[in-house]
């Protein structure tokens, strides 16, 4: 069956703070550029960052890119490339300052400048302390003001947009070349190819895969598994990182800008209990090592509650003044979805899965790249990733609070400028493959035949049980092993699964059943990846290997989806022009 | 806990018709958006959109026992029995609880929402002190759900022409920005009989919206801007 082909020069497909981001740059040098989003852009889930973005301003009293960098690779537990880190920290500034300038609504200081407060791993002096304020935020609604600034400036530059689009699989030829996307149209349940020369996604973080979430119902991984299918390895992806303050039972998020701002953790006595495991930052150490404290205080009998299985996350002494000020929207989270006031009481916390660092590996340019011939970093001509889908790898084991929104818009606008390079230098159109449609015909009747398959909801609340249960913040050999075993055993259920609505308009039945097969190839990837890796480091932590192991793990894992196999390539220890910072221990 | 859903898909349904669910409420619900989920698992023809399940995205927008609200933030406890939902009013039904939002968006975009500022970029950020940042308190944090509008009877007979609450509401968000130099173009592109004029002060729109932002006094001030101008 021959698809509707539309060409373009560009295909984004995504339009949360990265893929607004590289479209801007796209649009703006006067390119053919086609936007998709399955949902209305400003409803993608960057819209839901609250604490801020990362930059070193120094708005607030002393700063520097260095400094940002040393943390950055600390809280990376040396995992980052340092080349990629140097860019990110370097470009911070002036990205932030271009996204006033758009007219994001920055909270300010009395001298007019933007606003920065602490948060958590942010220090001055190279890593010695004390915190600095370096978090540029509009209350605690950053992600919301910089996603809706980031459509609005998109608006001016007449980007055009595929709203309610989803993207079904990535189309490459035989050379490897990426030439555009397969995709659906979900008002009209019409799928189509759009062909371009340079394909880039955007297309956010796999947080559904766990039980209990910070992420919006549409992070179901698409971006990884796209690229999975198409042959291109998932990179890090065991480094999953747990929120330290999810609203219990509801896994709504409270910021880090609650500590930022002067909160703090307490357990079942009232205890600061930060002050043991973490002396100098306390509860602004790594989100690694707060998540790991309270998961500790908790399992050894200091959590609070008749269950004993949250904490309390203390801010009454900020005074309501503050708390309107800086934080309304956590005051509206918890009075909706914790029945607490925090201007009166404490919000009851538990460590909840809410970023993943791995992705779609890239190099700080946002071009993608695979091990080919001996090169670990072979480029995927026409192919590029940023924001959350991408590992570039900046967070390396554990991202920082505020490091996501920074890399959101610094590789969205590097792989903008890339495409554009690209563009000009590849002026050429080649020709689609004759099956360039095929994986995706194919994954689409299978999903109309099938008969007496289970429900996506079933295959779905499974795989989000394995996960929770055998992938979590404290990982056991046991437990793993296990968990290997039953997510094959989900992913080949992923493969009978029925829907019983056959309309074509809007079948958001048919929309959910595509997701989850994404969904389980960034789960694979990570529980794979877990088992694999036999050392404890940032936000993988093992029973078995309780430490570090520079000599035998200072590496990258790369997952491929053929085969369900791991390999690995080394992690760039030179930034671009800075001195190294070599490993050291990492204690906060 | 018995809902009722308003359901229509053009592919199959001669016109639209109400279906009752019984769902279980478990302690562990909280929200009208949970009970949905489950209902979606007992029928998975039942299309509505949702994403970040806190307020925040703007999708979940739906009329909840004839008012418009997010079902993420209606708790099950305030709701009264049967629960009847239906499409937001007065924008055409694409299937179930879902909306063609096309003139609602088209309207938002008219008051070009973007900052418009002509001088040459500074080297770091426009200053701004915090008395002139905080005019857009009440006005950024609008999610564009839509609930406002689709409550508004001069949008429903005139959503070609109105620009509607959520629109006005976003045109002053750029006309108190001190940042902003297109002031005098954005009142001209309002001072129009059907643009701006046809709120009639009705106040629905206050009423329906679920992050308590007030349309109506953005439209009253964005009203004192154009006299001001004419004295
Ligand atoms: C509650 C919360 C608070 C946070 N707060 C902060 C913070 O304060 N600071 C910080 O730095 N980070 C924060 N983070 C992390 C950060 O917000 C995210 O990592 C980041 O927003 C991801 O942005 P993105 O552009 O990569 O993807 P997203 O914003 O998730 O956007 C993904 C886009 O891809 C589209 N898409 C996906 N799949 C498809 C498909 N198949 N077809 C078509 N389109 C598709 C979606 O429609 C969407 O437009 C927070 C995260 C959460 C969950
Ligand atoms: S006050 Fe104006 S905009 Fe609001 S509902 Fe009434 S007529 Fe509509
Ligand atoms: S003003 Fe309120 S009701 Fe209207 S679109 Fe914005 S958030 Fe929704
Ligand atoms: S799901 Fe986002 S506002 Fe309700």
């Amino acid at each position: 069956m021959a698809l509707a082909t539309r060409k373009f020069d560009a295909v984004v497909v995504g339009a949360g703070g990265a893929g607004l981001r590289a479209a801007l740059q796209l649009s703006e040098a006067g390119l053919r550029v086609a936007v998709l989003s399955k949902v209305f852009p400003t409803r993608s889930h960057t819209v839901a960052a609250q604490g801020g973005i990362g930059a070193a301003l120094g708005n607030m009293g002393e700063d520097s890119w260095l400094w940002h960098m040393y943390d950055t690779i600390k809280g990376s537990d040396w995992l980052g490339d340092q080349d990629s880190i140097e860019f990110l920290c370097r470009e911070a500034p002036k990205v932030v300052i271009e996204l006033e300038h758009f007219g994001m609504p920055f909270d300010r200081n009395d001298n007019g400048t933007v606003y920065q407060r602490p948060f958590g791993g942010h220090m001055q002096n190279m890593g010695a302390g004390p915190a600095v304020q370096r978090s540029c935020c509009a209350a605690d609604r950053t992600g919301h003001a910089m996603v809706h600034t980031l459509y609005q400036r998109n608006v001016r530059a007449n980007t055009q947009f595929f709203v309610e689009w989803l993207a079904l699989d990535l189309v490459r030829d035989a050379s490897g070349q990426v030439l555009g996307v397969t995709a659906l149209e979900m008002e009209t349940g019409e799928v189509s190819i759009l062909q371009a020369r340079a394909t880039l996604f955007a297309t956010g973080g796999s947080g559904r895969m766990f039980q209990s979430s910070t992420n919006a119902f549409i992070n179901t991984g698409d971006g990884l598994g796209m690229a999975a299918r198409a042959g291109i390895p998932l990179e890090d992806m065991e480094f999953y990182q747990f929120h330290p303050t999810g609203v219990h039972g509801a896994g709504i998020l409270i910021t880090e800008g609650v500590r930022g701002e002067g909160g703090m953790l307490l357990n079942k006595s009232g205890e600061r209990f930060m002050e043991r495991y973490a002396p100098n930052a306390k509860d602004l150490a790594s989100r690694d090592v707060v998540s790991r404290a309270m998961a500790t205080e908790i399992k050894e009998g200091r959590g609070c509650g008749p269950g004993a299985d949250y904490l309390l996350l203390k801010l009454d002494h900020l005074g309501p003044e503050v708390i309107d000020k800086r934080l309304p929207g956590i005051r509206e989270i918890s009075i909706k979805f914790a029945n607490v006031d925090p201007v009166k009481d404490a919000i009851p916390v538990v460590p909840t899965a809410h970023y993943q660092m791995g992705g779609i590996p890239t190099n700080y340019h946002g071009e993608v790249i695979v091990p080919q011939g001996g090169n670990p970093s072979a480029v995927v001509p026409g192919f590029y990733a940023a924001g959350e889908c991408a590992c570039a790898s900046v967070h390396g084991a554990n991202r920082l609070g505020t490091n996501s929104l920074t890399d959101l818009v610094v590789f969205g606008k590097a792989a903008g400028d890339a495409v554009i390079r690209f563009l000009k230098e590849n002026p050429g159109e080649k020709d689609l493959p004759a099956d360039a449609a095929e994986r995706t015909l194919t994954r689409l009747a299978r999903l109309e035949a099938q008969k007496n398959g289970e429900s996506v909801h079933e295959v779905g609340a499974a795989l989000r049980r394995t996960m929770q249960a055998h992938c979590g913040v404290f990982r056991f050999p046991d437990m793993l092993a296990e968990g290997l075993h039953m997510i094959r055993e989900v992913a080949e259920r992923v493969g009978r699964v029925e829907i019983r609505d056959k309309s074509k308009v809007f079948n958001t039945a048919r929309v959910e059943a595509l997701e989850l097969e994404n969904l389980i190839e960034a789960a694979r990837a990570t529980m794979v990846a877990a088992d694999a890796r036999k050392e404890s480091r940032g936000a993988h932590d093992r029973a078995d290997f309780h430490r570090r192991d520079d000599a035998n793990w200072l590496k990258h894992s790369l997952w491929y989806r053929d085969g369900d196999r791991m390999d690995y390539k080394p992690v760039n220890l030179k930034p671009l022009t800075a001195e190294p910072i070599p490993p050291k221990a990492r204690t906060y | 806990m018995r809902i009722s859903i308003y359901r229509y898909d053009p592919d199959q349904d001669a016109r639209p018709y109400m279906k009752d669910y019984d769902v279980p409420v478990e302690p562990t619900d909280r929200m009208l958006l949970d009970l949905l989920v489950k209902v979606k698992a007992l029928d998975d023809s039942f299309a509505f959109r949702r994403s970040c399940r806190e307020g925040v995205c703007g999708s979940d927008a739906m009329n909840i026992n004839g008012k418009n609200g997010l079902a993420c933030i209606t708790r099950i406890a305030e709701l009264r029995e049967p629960v009847e939902l239906r499409p937001l009013p007065g924008l055409p039904v694409v299937r179930d609880l879902i909306v063609d939002m096309t003139q609602f968006f088209h309207q938002y975009h008219s008051i070009k929402p973007y900052l418009v500022n002509n001088d040459p970029s500074p080297e770091l950020e426009r200053l701004q002190s915090p008395a002139d940042r905080a005019e857009l308190d009440g006005l950024y944090e609008c999610i564009l759900c839509a609930c406002c509008s689709t409550s508004c009877p001069s949008f429903w007979w005139n959503p070609d022409k109105f620009v509607g609450p959520a629109g006005l509401l976003n045109a002053y968000r750029f006309l108190a920005d001190s940042r902003d130099q297109a002031a005098n173009a954005r009142l001209d592109d309002l001072e129009d009989p059907y643009r701006l004029f046809r709120c009639h002060t009705i106040m629905n729109c206050v009423d329906a919206c679920p992050k308590n932002l007030n349309p109506t006094r953005a439209i009253g001030k964005i009203k004192e801007m154009m006299v001001r101008r004419t004295v």
